[in-house]
């Protein structure tokens, strides 16, 4: 504990300039400039205020429906118009409001738990977050106009697809969902690398905190959840715009194909909003014990094993649909399964609790922790019951379910995030909220919810089903839906004096002190615009209760990287597991370029989503540019040479290859794209189950001749040795050459062709995407590549821009390996889609 | 006592539940199916009940308890005993237990023999269509008529969007798939009417589609076929032979049938013998002259959405004599 047994990194007083240096450093633009910000306390700020809106305004529309059920036979609301906001309701809340919020808390939390100056690819953050925010005010506000999505938050086909939901409403669920995709697939980027790569030194893997394992399975389950449901709405929109059949049962298609893609996303999205809030509960339940979490690797195991479980519970959603009884038994053992890692949760907070120094602090975190427990508990009983088939059979899709996954989701998201609000605010903007308000608005909420939600499980047993504006008099619903309706007001109040509590804390409180709590981790750290001012060596899990002494020296600088040697934004990036530092990372401030390709990302979408296509495009193009023009401030190349952090480690202030943060950032991306490839072929044998018929060489006209493919492949083949050899080829520091672009740019172009060849064989045989669900299927594997084909293209010109304006070199080569890493991808995904699209008619036919 | 007896006894003890009527309830059964899930969701939600007590207890303990219990709650065991073992045993039992009642239903399912009703999901309406001992289909709507005490199998379809039937007091809802057929055998255990509804979101006017279910003696379900299946009656009143002749004029034959005349349209609900059904508009009015006449009218205010114009300009007299018309045909 003292510092004779542990020497500091700096032990000599450093000089207070270094101070203003990172304070210069790190200064966030003033004024309304604000909005070029990309410090993550700035950011993070602006996305979790961005998802309370949303929860705010989605609320609005459940009180607006609370309102409309509370007596029989109401017309407060029109049918239409409930049909539109139980819909925007459900996707608010799942897509704007749940997900950006749990990774707004990783954005603002994460990099100070972990004591790194910034996340690692700041601006990345800002563009996921403003085009979310630009984006979802869009979607939201179709309310207004009767232009919102009607097909239910799980958008069910064939009802959502053109014959019968016309008009534009379900494309912007469409859009909506896809500004979701967008962030969500940013954000987890930026968390699996932050949680790996930006660690402190000495944090090895079994000492990070349990928040940041949450996150760090959060990020990895988006990366195979969020791709389903990719997949899901491209095929939408595909057939609602040309007429792909991928979901018309009569030209092969299957609506149920749908529920499979979106389901195997849906599922594992209700674990990934709740997995970080238990993350939350196991960081304050801790604190408020005065202890360490007992049970800490049981919980990493369980967090690891919900993620899991929960990718093989789908089907539960569908027990209804006529599924084979086999794949019922299955799916509800598993479904049961995933109690387990619940229950392992569940107990480790109470053995904490009754372990706990003096007796469990009880205020309002705590609270709102043990709230959660309740209401949790509740909804996980509730949700065993759902998970036996039979019962099933008579819940599912009635008031029961609504019950259920209000219970789960209020409570195991919003509670927790309520007891973030009150735990963390104090770190986030130097406040603490009131407590004696803080007892209100737990009490105001528990009850509330109790009362609305309570009842509805008797209101689904007495039948009612879900989704209905209306109801007759005489089903005894009435008493139980006014109860509902009363706690739903009851719930509402609470909120609101949550927000008369925030915004007098915001103008009026007192600052609070460094730790109000007394917890144990870097986050409760002094800090300030620059993170901390040095960054600690941690030996524990939680280094502030083991190291009293720590806070005032990372204050003073005697730990790691005290000042700022590259002269700008920089922070640590250390090995994955056990931490050991390895490089400086030099990071992008503040700038336009991200803030433009964000909001002409969006107006992008919205026009294609009105179908104002010119203008479209030209947003398009303007976000590309943006992007590049970006991108080109990156990649600065060794020219900082290597610098002290103390302790004696120099460290260089540049990496490529498999050590760079680009480079696994590189490779979480690639995940991404090959789950959404599996989602693909599992759609391709799927739709062949179904309907054998519509397949070559019976159904459909024959394949083009083997020559056709073999073209391809050699393509293929050929563009990726291009591509290998551009890598070896490239110049030495400070000279030029013309072979190795050249090499890089004929490479992409093999592999446009060899996709262009792919297209062609199938239109000479007569096949057309249109004409049944072989057709759009074998179109829709080209339309695929040509996505990845596309991004390689504009990557490749890139990196032929920065070799021919000599910013690419043997060394300062990541724009050059970013899009080889992706190059050699897509051409693997390429030959295994030819192998696909060409072998399996001829072996199953 | 039997051991299903002893269990709704149990179910006796939870007052929440207990007579919890209404003839849409899944807890009042009169089907075996249902009565076969009621049992398991009874012990179920006892099992759920006694271990969120036994959370609520541990956590008033861990918070408030003496210190010497609280030290016992404090360690790894209680993690692996409550969070591993505890669910492991009774989650296996009750998923045993629940895959029971599952292949019971399906083995039903599976060896049903008899011809069953096929029954199509429309917007936002019921087909549904007997199969007679002879091989022909009657044709009718928004009413199901079932035999006490014999298994029937439905053949639940859709050619539009997906729809899902439930019967709360007879079985488990089962989905109505573009594409598909999905088939469930249903058994009633005593005569009486129940209510079902629409239980997948369907657009536009899904709260407004339900259905009766009318559970007769076998004996009487079988002269109710017979009847069913022989064509309309002949208006004999003045009024509704006058209304017959409007029916027929406004064009209404484009979209329905009434079997004995000319109208042979299949778009809408068979009309043949409406006036015996319970309720008109798939259980959304009751069924009397006066709303026939309402809903000729004004059946876009009554079910927004639905396929059907508004007939506005026909005149009371004429709406009177349809109505009548249609009230007739039972």
């Amino acid at each position: 504990m003292s510092n004779a047994n542990h020497k500091l990194p700096n032990p000599e007083p450093r000089s207070e300039r270094e101070v203003d240096e990172l304070l210069r450093i790190w200064a966030t633009p003033k004024g309304w400039r604000i909005i070029t910000a990309v410090n993550n306390t700035v950011i993070g700020l602006l996305y979790i205020g961005a998802a309370f809106l949303f929860f705010l305004m989605a609320g609005a529309l459940a009180l607006l429906m609370r309102t409309q059920l509370a007596v029989p036979e109401n017309d407060f609301l029109s049918q239409d118009f409930y049909n539109q906001i139980f819909t925007v309701h459900g996707t608010t809340m799942m897509f704007l409001f749940a997900v950006p919020a749990v990774e707004a808390l990783g954005v603002m939390l994460l990099p100070q738990m972990l004591a790194a100056r910034d996340l690692p690819f700041p601006r990345l953050s800002a563009f996921a977050i403003w085009a979310y925010v630009v984006g979802g005010l869009v979607f939201f506000s179709t309310v207004f106009y009767d232009l919102a999505p009607k097909g239910g938050w799980f958008m069910y086909t064939p009802l959502t697809l053109k014959e019968f939901s016309p008009g534009d409403n379900a494309d912007f669920w469409l859009l909506g969902i896809g500004f979701i995709e967008i962030s969500a697939i940013a954000g987890a980027v930026e968390i699996v690398v932050g949680t790996l790569r930006t660690r402190p030194p000495g944090m090895s893997l079994t000492k990070m905190p349990i928040f940041a394992w949450s996150m760090l399975i959060f990020a990895a389950m988006i990366m195979f959840a969020f791709p389903a449901v990719i997949l899901g709405t491209m095929l939408l929109e595909i057939e609602r715009s040309f007429g792909w059949p991928f979901f018309t049962a009569a030209k092969g298609g299957d609506p149920l194909l749908w529920q499979h893609l979106f389901w195997f996303f849906g599922h594992p999205e209700v674990y990934i909003i709740f997995l970080p809030a238990a993350g939350l509960v196991s960081m304050i339940v801790p604190t408020m014990a005065r202890r360490p979490l007992i049970g800490y690797r049981l919980i990493v195991v369980a967090l690891i094993g919900t993620g899991f479980f929960s990718f093989g519970l789908w089907v539960h959603h569908m027990f209804t649909t006529g599924i084979p009884t086999l794949s019922l038994a299955f799916f509800s053992a598993a479904s049961m399964a995933v109690a387990i890692p619940s229950g392992i949760q569940v107990f480790s907070w109470i053995a904490t609790m009754a372990a706990s120094k003096g007796r469990f602090r009880i205020n309002t975190p705590s609270l709102f922790v043990i709230g959660f427990l309740v209401i949790f508990t509740i909804g996980g009983m509730t949700g065993i019951m759902v998970a036996l088939v039979p019962v099933d059979f008579q819940v599912h899709d009635t008031y029961f379910v609504v019950a259920h996954f209000h219970y789960v989701l209020i409570g195991g998201m919003v509670f927790p995030l309520f007891a973030t609000f009150y735990y963390w605010m104090p770190m986030a903007t130097g406040k603490l909220l009131s407590e004696a308000l803080g007892r209100w608005v737990f009490w105001l909420m528990f009850a509330g919810f109790n009362i609305a939600f309570f009842p509805m499980h008797v209101t689904g047993l007495r039948g009612m089903p879900r989704r209905v504006w209306t109801y007759p008099g005489d089903l005894g619903w009435d008493a139980l839906n006014m109860v509902s309706t009363v706690g739903a007001y009851i719930f509402a109040a609470g909120v609101l004096v949550f927000l008369f509590d925030l915004s007098r804390s915001l103008l009026y409180a007192k600052a609070a002190p460094d730790n109000p709590w007394g917890a144990g981790t870097l986050e409760w750290l002094p800090n300030d615009l620059y993170a901390m001012r040095s960054i600690p060596f941690v030996t524990s899990r939680e280094p502030v209760w083991d190291r009293p002494s720590l806070p005032e020296e990372v204050r003073a600088g005697h730990h790691f990287l005290p000042n700022a040697p590259t002269g700008g934004r920089e922070t640590i990036v250390t090995s994955a597991v056990e931490a050991e530092p390895q490089y400086i990372i030099q990071m992008p401030g503040p700038g336009w370029a991200h803030l433009i390709a964000a909001v002409f990302t969006a107006a992008f979408f919205l026009l294609l989503t009105v179908k104002i296509v010119v203008p479209a495009i030209i947003c398009g193009i303007v976000a590309i540019t943006a992007c590049l023009v970006w991108a080109w401030g990156l990649d600065p190349g060794p020219s900082k040479g290597e610098v002290e952090i103390g302790a004696g480690i120099r460290l260089p202030t540049y990496a490529s290859g498999p050590s760079s943060h680009s480079w696994w950032a590189m490779i979480v991306l690639i995940f991404v794209a090959s789950s959404l490839y599996i989602a693909y072929v599992f759609s391709y044998l799927y739709l062949w189950v179904v309907s054998p018929d519509v397949w070559a060489p019976l159904g459909s006209p024959a394949l083009p001749p083997p020559a056709w493919p073999a073209a391809s492949l050699l393509l293929t083949l050929a563009g990726t040795a291009a591509i290998w050899l551009a890598g070896r080829l490239l110049p030495a520091p400070g000279t030029r050459n013309a072979v190795s672009p050249g090499l890089n740019a004929a490479g992409a172009l093999c592999l446009v062709a060899a996709i262009a060849l792919e297209i062609l064989g199938h239109w000479g045989t007569g096949l057309r995407p249109t004409e049944n669900a072989y057709g759009a299927l074998v179109y829709m594997q080209s339309a695929l590549s040509g996505q990845l084909a596309f991004a390689i293209f504009i990557m490749s010109g890139f990196a032929v821009a920065r070799a021919v304006t000599g910013r690419l070199d043997r060394v300062r080569r990541v724009s050059f390996d970013n899009c080889a890493v992706l190059y050699y991808y897509a051409a693997l995904q390429l030959v295994v889609g030819l192998l696909l699209i060409h072998g399996f008619p001829r072996v199953a036919g | 006592m039997t051991w299903h007896a002893r269990i709704a006894s149990l179910g006796g003890m939870l007052p929440i539940l207990a007579g919890c009527g209404g003839v849409q309830s899944a807890l009042e059964t009169t089907g075996r199916e249902a009565a076969d899930i009621y049992f398991l969701f009874i012990v179920a939600t006892a099992l759920s009940i006694a271990i969120t007590l036994l959370v609520l207890v541990l956590l008033v303990v861990v918070l408030w308890g003496p210190s010497k219990w609280r030290d016992r709650l404090g360690s790894d065991r209680v993690v692996i005993g409550g969070g591993v073992v505890l669910p492991i045993v009774l989650l296996s039992l009750l998923l045993g237990y629940g895959l029971f009642v599952l292949d019971a239903g399906a083995s039903r399912t599976a060896h049903a023999k008899d011809d069953g009703i096929t029954i199509v999901g429309k917007r936002w309406w019921w087909e549904v269509a007997y199969a007679t001992a002879d091989g022909e289909q009657v044709v009718s709507a928004n009413e199901l008529r079932l035999p006490v005490g014999r298994p029937v199998t439905l053949h639940l379809e859709s050619d539009n969007v997906i729809h899902s039937f439930w019967a709360p007091q007879l079985a488990g809802k089962l989905d109505m798939i573009p594409g598909r057929t999905n088939s469930l055998v249903v058994e009633a255990t005593e005569p009486g009417v129940s209510r079902g509804q629409c239980a997948e979101y369907c657009g536009g006017a899904h709260a407004l589609m339900a259905f009766f279910i009318i559970a007769m003696p076998p004996d009487e379900y079988d002269a109710w076929l017979q009847e069913e299946a022989a064509p309309a009656r002949a208006p004999e009143t003045g009024i509704a032979q006058r209304g017959q002749a409007l029916f027929l004029e406004n064009g209404c034959g484009a979209c329905h049938t009434v079997r004995g005349t000319q109208a042979g349209g299949t778009i809408g609900p068979d009309l043949t013998h409406v006036g015996s059904r319970r309720s008109l508009a798939a259980a959304t009015l009751p069924n009397d002259a006066e709303a026939f006449a309402r809903w000729i009218k004004d059946n876009q205010h009554i079910k927004p959405e639905n396929l059907m114009p508004p007939y506005e300009n026909l005149e009371p007299d004429d709406l009177t004599a349809i109505a009548a018309y249609l009230e007739g045909l039972d």
